[in-house]
């Protein structure tokens, strides 16, 4: 009981953990693909790269997530510029666009008066500082993108099997790339000001990582992710409390700590299996 | 079958075609016509273009220059009633896809994105899997079959599309002697059954199965009837 305790004394503990288990749900559903097609490297520039779009938008006085979206569609529209162009490899353009997206984010968090303090609020969030209209927000965005998931399906799972596929099969690789991608830039976008652009990664990969390795179909593994994620999100949030931690941090710790106390349980479900 | 009756059809056409990849050709000039219901062997050493071929016909890359009909449309408009068996298939290890789920894939063009797969189209996967000695394993992850056992799966996919045009890149890579038995066996229903099939292959045998052979090298292309165009080779193993 003392583990629930914390979140039924203050208002903001539920406000945090209810933001923290709505991103872990939106995060499990696309960062089973992110995880299954190979995409962690751009999900990490994606929730990194929004980085200059919100201090321009700090320094001009607009709303964060206007400028989250900008940066994101700068940066995945460089990407696929970059790869159209050239013949570089597409992490070569992301490693690009991620540090030059990521430095002009310094650039501009520079001018402003309160620079390290700004910095650290969109790296690591203020999952503690959540308010009821951010959840608002939050489940809205969930519910879009799991719908999305949903309804492509089928194309979604002929794009990770072969690209090559998916257009023989009349569906188009390159939009449903841009749609998934967009879902996880929107996913970034509203999850970043609540948990900061560090947990919507960790978030993004860890638990959908975790249930990679377990579960067998592509519905199982993005349950087991939200649940992996949603413990996460109570572990942390509950060690946060208690020991006076930073709370984004210590979710990302225990998301990321999960997956490698997964790995021997892996282990021996794979050895009795052998042994039949 | 009453082949003068109905009419020629022609399932194939190339006229003037140049195919390659960004800009560059490997192959200029094609034309020929294939029947519906023949089937033709792509035969030519590394390099010649067979795949760009067969990548080009299934809409995959647009033609360099000149035209390219298939099933008397353009290739993107007829990959609902083509089969696709590409060369390098997925191995990711951590994709969710069992084999059945592979064979199942076949009729996702037909259902679309919700319709549900009816008994039958269950019924066809079966059989498909049964065809090549699959079903044993239809059950186990696809990553971790065997390099043969995956081609069975990939070949009863190509079975289970039902499709008029079968496109099968070296169909018979990793298969062991059972499972080009099988190959055999089911590139001849495929014949019976009027399908017309394309295949680029290296295997001379498999070529000489296939009523049209398209030869590519470097001192150009001919078509022809595999009888007469695949005795001009130069022996090779």
């Amino acid at each position: 009981m003392e583990l629930v305790q914390p979140f039924l004394d203050n208002g903001f503990m539920r406000n945090a953990l209810g933001s923290g288990i709505l991103a872990a749900w939106a995060c499990a559903v696309v960062g089973t693909y992110m995880v299954l097609r190979g995409l962690s490297f751009i999900g990490d520039a994606l929730s990194h790269g929004v980085l200059p779009g919100v201090a321009g938008a700090l320094l001009l006085g607009l709303p964060g997530i206007a400028g989250a979206s900008v940066g994101s569609i700068v940066m995945i529209g460089g990407i696929s510029m970059i790869q159209r162009r050239t013949r570089l490899s597409g992490d070569t353009a992301i490693g690009l666009l991620f540090v030059g997206m990521l430095a002009l984010g310094v650039v501009l968090v520079s001018r402003s008066s309160s620079f390290s303090g700004d910095l650290i609020k969109i790296l690591f969030g203020e999952i503690l500082a959540a308010n009821p209209g951010d959840l608002v927000l939050q489940a809205g965005a969930l519910t879009v993108t799991g719908f999305l998931a949903w309804l492509l399906r089928r194309p979604f799972l002929l794009l990770c099997f072969s690209p090559e596929h998916a257009q023989v099969s009349g569906y188009s690789p390159r939009l449903l790339h841009i749609v998934m991608l967009s879902m996880i830039a929107a996913t970034v976008i509203v999850s970043f000001q609540t948990v900061g652009t560090m947990l919507v990664f960790g978030l993004l990969v860890a638990p959908a990582a975790t249930a990679a390795l377990f579960a067998r179909r592509m519905g199982a593994i993005m349950a087991v992710a939200g649940l992996v994620g949603s413990v996460a999100v109570f572990v942390g949030l509950n060690l946060s409390y208690q020991f006076n931690l930073a709370a984004g941090a210590s979710i990302t710790v225990t998301a990321v700590a999960l997956f490698f106390l997964s790995l021997p349980v892996k282990a021996w479900i794979d050895a009795r299996h052998r042994r039949g | 079958m009453g082949d003068a009756s109905v009419g020629r059809c022609v399932a194939l056409r190339a006229s003037g075609l140049a195919i390659g990849h960004e800009k560059k050709a490997v192959v200029e000039g094609l034309n020929f016509e294939l029947d519906a219901g023949a089937t033709l062997a792509l035969v030519g050493g590394n390099g010649s273009g067979k795949t760009t071929l067969l990548r080009t016909v299934a809409g995959l890359l647009p033609p360099l220059s000149g035209t390219v009909t298939v099933l008397g449309m353009p290739p993107a408009a007829a990959t609902k009633r083509l089969a696709w068996l590409g060369q390098f298939q997925t191995t990711n290890p951590l994709l969710p896809l069992r084999a059945r789920d592979v064979v199942r894939m076949a009729f996702f063009p037909d259902r679309g994105l919700w319709g549900r797969l009816k008994p039958a189209d269950e019924g066809v996967v079966d059989d498909a899997l049964e065809y090549f000695g699959a079903a044993a394993f239809a059950k186990k992850p696809i990553s971790e079959l065997s390099g043969g056992q995956r081609q069975r799966v990939y070949l009863a996919y190509v079975l289970a599309r039902r499709a008029d045009l079968v496109l099968m890149d070296e169909p018979l890579s990793n298969l062991d002697v059972g499972g080009m038995d099988l190959y055999a066996k089911a590139l001849g229903r495929l014949q019976k059954e009027g399908t017309t099939v394309v295949v680029a292959t290296h295997n001379l045998e498999d070529a000489a199965a296939c009523e049209k052979a398209l030869v590519l090298g470097p001192e150009g292309w001919r078509f022809g009837p595999g009888s007469e165009v695949l005795h001009e080779l130069p022996h090779h193993h």
